[in-house]
């Protein structure tokens, strides 16, 4: 299972997911937003725009790791990797 | 119903209702997040507020208990598969003479903000978006979609739903947006009370647009307008306008708040005439409220030339008309007469049974209880203003 942290901003869009232990199904990256939006209806165009690419200012990271196919999510993420999905900080 | 002032600002949706003592703001949603609209549904009640999360996206927001509690619309807008929009912008180009190069472009189409919504008849809902999108849902908003004959049109640059249009474009942008691209946007959706198939909407930057069969076929309505900062000022495309508004009692009579003055029509967007008077104050600003009765009157908050855009000589007026334009009268009681430099946006002013209100980008709220005769100032310290609406 791979295990998913969320930025706490999103707790406030989806409370439902606050305090959980996150662990989903996926293969890649793309699979890890869908299976959240099945835990949470809503949550992928928050993550990814209408197109599937990941929002400008949105990070995902696979064992630390930042994606690179930010248009597909097509990384691979290994069966018990953690994935981190969070908002850069823009300055400030 | 009692009227309420429903605010949208840089930090959260605020309602405004009256009590004893006066009218008092608080906030009822979206703590922390930009609020670009807020309206209510004539029809239904519903409260719907347009929201820029920033990092997030564009979403819609709903609430059906008077803005006690919120939550995101079952359906957001979002662009269909396909579809592109033309962009210009300058890029960096070493082998360029200059230095740099000027590029065409089509692009496919995200949302990148939602800018203003209005209310049909029979659960028509309409939302205005950047990239110049006009959303349209005949569910009560439980769908919507894009509405192409607009998307594709001629002025647009062609087939850009699928294909890669002609690269040409007459629609230009607005640095309104929250996604960096200079795109178009469509600000003002005006639906016909008489028919809700007949819409005007205003785009920045083309100009006014009508269809008279729901949609299907769009026209411009622009005769008469004029761009006085373009080497062709009666081009019939690439009018900046602000804002528009239609008297409800009255629908042949609409306002224009444009980048290059005030334009009144009484033939409903056939022809338009400028009704500026630079001597009275008025000529430059964003919005525009028509009053609901009479077509003749309206309201402007003026402010001082697109070069500054700031109040005029660092003092606070409402201008209103009661004879179509031909005299202005300067409303100054209750507002900052020195040191003020506050800035109405284009939706942040508007008028409801003698009560008129408006919202500033220096977090100022005024109301009036008399037309604009004396206005109150029911908050000073709320966030930059963006939309101010009476329901």
């Amino acid at each position: 299972m791979v295990r998913v942290h969320l930025t706490r901003h999103l707790f406030a869009f989806f409370p439902q997911l606050e305090g959980r232990e996150l662990e989903v199904e996926a293969a890649t990256a793309a699979e890890v937003v869908r299976a959240l939006e099945a835990l949470a209806p809503g949550i992928h165009f928050y993550i990814c725009d209408e197109r599937g690419r990941l929002r400008t200012h949105v990070n995902i990271f696979i064992d630390k790791q930042m994606v690179r196919d930010r248009a597909g999510l097509t990384d691979a993420v290994p069966p018990d990797g953690e994935v981190h999905i969070l908002q850069a900080l823009s300055g400030g | 119903m009692a009227p309420r002032i429903l605010v949208g600002t840089r930090k959260g949706t605020f309602l405004v209702e009256k009590a004893a003592g006066g009218w008092r703001p608080r906030l009822v949603g979206h703590a922390g997040t930009g609020v670009n609209y807020v309206a209510a549904d004539p029809h239904t009640g519903r409260l719907w507020a347009l929201l820029g999360h920033g990092h997030w996206g564009a979403k819609l927001s709903i609430s059906d208990d008077g803005g006690g509690t919120w939550t995101d619309a079952p359906a957001q807008i979002k662009y269909p598969e396909g579809a592109r929009f033309i962009a210009q912008d300058m890029y960096e180009d070493a082998s360029s003479e200059f230095g740099v190069g000027w590029r065409i472009s089509t692009k496919p189409a995200t949302l990148q903000k939602l800018w203003c919504i209005a209310f049909g008849p029979s659960g028509r809902v309409y939302v205005g978006t950047i990239p110049g999108g006009l959303f349209e849902s005949r569910d009560g908003g439980a769908t919507f979609s894009l509405n192409l004959p607009l998307w594709n049109h001629e002025s647009r640059g062609g087939d850009l739903s699928g294909g890669d249009g002609k690269a040409e474009t007459k629609w230009f942008g607005t640095p309104a947006s929250e996604g960096g691209d200079f795109a178009p946007g469509i600000h003002s959706i005006a639906v016909d009370p008489r028919d809700g198939d007949h819409i005007r909407i205003g785009v920045s930057t083309a100009g006014v647009i009508e269809t008279r069969d729901g949609g299907q076929t769009w026209h411009p309505r622009n005769k008469g307008m004029t761009m006085d900062h373009s080497p062709e000022p009666e081009a019939e495309w690439g009018h900046d306008v602000h804002a528009i508004d239609q008297c409800h009692g009255a629908p042949d009579h609409i306002w224009q708040q444009n980048h290059a003055g005030v334009f009144y029509s009484n033939d409903g967007a056939a022809s338009w005439r400028k009704v500026s008077r630079p001597e009275q104050g008025v000529h430059f600003g964003f919005p525009v409220s028509a009053d609901a009765d009479d077509g003749r009157v309206a309201w402007l908050v003026p402010g001082r030339s697109d070069q500054q855009r700031m109040a005029i000589d660092g003092s606070l007026f409402v201008a209103r008309t009661e004879d179509g334009g031909e005299t202005w009268k300067q409303l100054r009681d209750g507002l900052p007469q020195e040191s003020a430099y506050d800035v109405v946006y284009r939706h942040s002013l508007a008028n409801r049974d003698g009560v008129v209100a408006f919202g500033t980008t220096t977090g100022n709220l005024y109301v009036s209880d008399d037309r604009g005769d004396r206005f109150t100032a029911v908050a000073h310290n709320l966030p930059p203003i963006y939309s101010v609406r009476i329901a």
